[in-house]
């Protein structure tokens, strides 16, 4: 009599209000999966679909190594230097362009709560802003090319960046500066002997990790013509020269995973 | 003494690291051969003309033309749901993966060391690129996208999943092994429950990711509101691409909102 007891769990503890909370999130959730699926047209697909994927995947094995370097500045060591060049420069420009931004949207303790409320809105549309209409906007203004692809990566970053820091702004630890303070220290001093060190681990940190992120967005700017490897991609996509689709698709990944590395290592050292 | 009181006045010199310097070196080289790569001079930009010009566009884009605002509701709505199905499927795929790479749970190294360099290939290849890649696939259309944001989001839950997986506490894995639970078992009753909210707040955050990624998707074809944004562009109609983007940076904004506001209440 008792063993059968024994082995039942005691109930678990009912709490009506949580569970009528959950039940109408997952109804919720479930109506908004469904209205989504009903209202897009599966019926669209080629019919080739499959013999281009097996294209596709057969010319990432079988890519066009004449493509990869040839001298002529159109090759793919080159045009993957340029993604590279334009990430660095985008990055850098966003940067600077960041501090001031950061300092603003910063949620400190010496500041009116409506000036840090204002700054972080302005980042969310910044971050908001298409990419890509950025880059049409600058190629209008200085022509197609990668000068265009560098500005549009170096305004754009800003949202992101920006966020970024002034969160290291704000989890900065003050018992240094006070510190310093009460030895004696100016303001001068404050900001080079605490703040400064204390910051910079984490503004290169989030810079490096946002290089990463901008060199994938480099490679895609060369879809509206803004410079980079995008460009011969979307060209080779067009003529249906898979090979070359292939070593492109093999290049970018190769240049990504390099350069996560990369960026890896010194970001761990940094910490 | 009077030496030594003055000397204690001064804070101490900071020294020049080698390190440091040659990271300068490395920095400055970095962007003199980027700045000649890309011929990307600051004096470009700010040429009266060339500036004049990117004004020009900005003003006009800030005249938005409501009256259009009706023709791109549809395909506004066509983005949102793009993102959603995206998300979904993505995340259902993501999930099973995980389990499957979590050194934790499949214990044969051979099988987790392939499948994550499979992950870690797919993770690289930027969403537009994947939009534009499914277009050749399966032809210009909105299930273009959702496949491409599918393949997007699994990348970005799969790694962030997998690793949240792997650092669970052990304890009632061991206590269901020791009393002879099945490996399903022991994923419904010691697992999950430890990890199901950290999936939840992943996918509102590849949830977010995939709202602003699907409304550039249809520039290249993969449908949505981004077909408006290049035919405006194309057209020279910038008040009508200003309407486009203060649509989508709203909805971007207030879609942003909800979804951190209900991870918070997630993770708290």
């Amino acid at each position: 009599m008792d063993t059968t007891k024994m082995k039942k769990l005691p109930p678990k503890p009912i709490n009506n209000r949580t569970r009528t909370i959950h039940w109408l999130i997952g109804i919720v959730t479930v109506c908004l999966i469904i209205w989504s699926a009903v209202g897009i047209d599966f019926g669209g697909i080629k019919s080739s679909a499959a013999q281009i994927t097996g294209a596709i995947i057969s010319g990432i094995f079988h890519p066009d190594w004449s493509y990869v370097w040839n001298g002529s500045g159109e090759d793919l060591i080159s045009q993957l230097w340029e993604t590279i060049c334009i990430a660095f420069l985008g990055t850098f420009i966003s940067a600077i362009i960041s501090l001031p931004f950061a300092f603003w949207a910063a949620n400190t303790k010496h500041k009116k709560w409506y000036l840090s409320r204002s700054g972080k809105i302005v980042l969310a549309i910044i971050r908001s802003f298409p990419e890509i209409v950025l880059a049409l906007m600058f190629i209008k203004a200085v022509g197609p090319g990668s000068a265009a692809g560098v500005f549009a990566l170096g305004f754009h970053s800003v949202g992101m960046l920006a966020m970024l820091f002034s969160e290291a702004i704000e989890s900065l630890d003050t018992d240094a500066n006070e510190a310093i303070a009460s030895v004696g220290g100016s303001k001068w001093n404050t900001v080079t002997f605490a703040t400064l060190p204390n910051l910079m681990p984490a503004l290169i940190s989030n810079t490096l990790y946002r290089f990463d992120v901008s060199v994938r967005s480099a490679s895609i700017l060369g879809l509206v013509g803004a410079g980079g490897i995008g460009y011969p991609l979307i060209i080779a996509l067009q003529y249906r020269e898979w090979n070359r689709v292939g070593i492109i698709l093999l290049g970018i990944i190769v240049m990504v995973i390099v350069i996560d590395w990369i960026s890896g290592v010194i970001r761990k050292r940094l910490v | 003494m009077n030496n030594n009181q003055h000397q204690l006045k001064q804070l101490p010199k900071k020294e020049l690291k080698w390190s440091t310097l040659i990271w300068l070196i490395v920095l400055i080289a970095g962007l003199f051969i980027s700045i000649n790569v890309t011929n990307a001079h600051i004096s470009v930009l700010l040429a009266p003309d060339n500036f004049g010009q990117f004004m020009d566009v900005l003003i006009q884009m800030c005249k938005p033309d409501w009256s259009y605002a009706h023709v791109i509701w549809p395909y506004l709505i066509e983005t949102i749901k793009m993102a959603i199905l995206g998300t979904v499927i993505g995340s259902i795929i993501a999930f099973i993966y995980s389990f499957l790479i979590a050194r934790n749970i499949v214990k044969n190294k051979a099988v987790t060391g392939v499948l994550r360099f499979i992950m870690n290939i797919i993770r690289t290849i930027p969403d537009l690129l994947l939009g534009a890649l499914f277009v050749a696939v399966v032809g210009i259309g909105p299930v273009a996208g959702v496949l491409a944001l599918s393949v997007f989001t699994f990348g970005v839950v799969v790694k962030l999943f997998y690793e949240a997986i792997e650092t669970i506490d052990y304890g009632p894995i061991e206590a269901l092994t020791a009393s002879g639970a099945s490996k399903l078992q022991i994923i419904h009753f010691a697992v999950l429950p430890q990890v199901m909210t950290y999936f939840v707040s992943y996918v509102l955050y590849a949830f977010e990711i995939n709202v602003r990624a699907s409304t550039i998707l249809g520039y290249i074809g993969a449908g949505g509101i981004g077909l408006y944004l290049q035919q405006t562009l194309q057209l020279f109609q910038y008040n009508r691409t200003g309407t486009i983007l203060i649509v989508i940076i709203v909805v971007v904004v207030i879609i942003d909102y909800i979804s951190s506001a209900s991870r918070e209440a997630l993770t708290k």
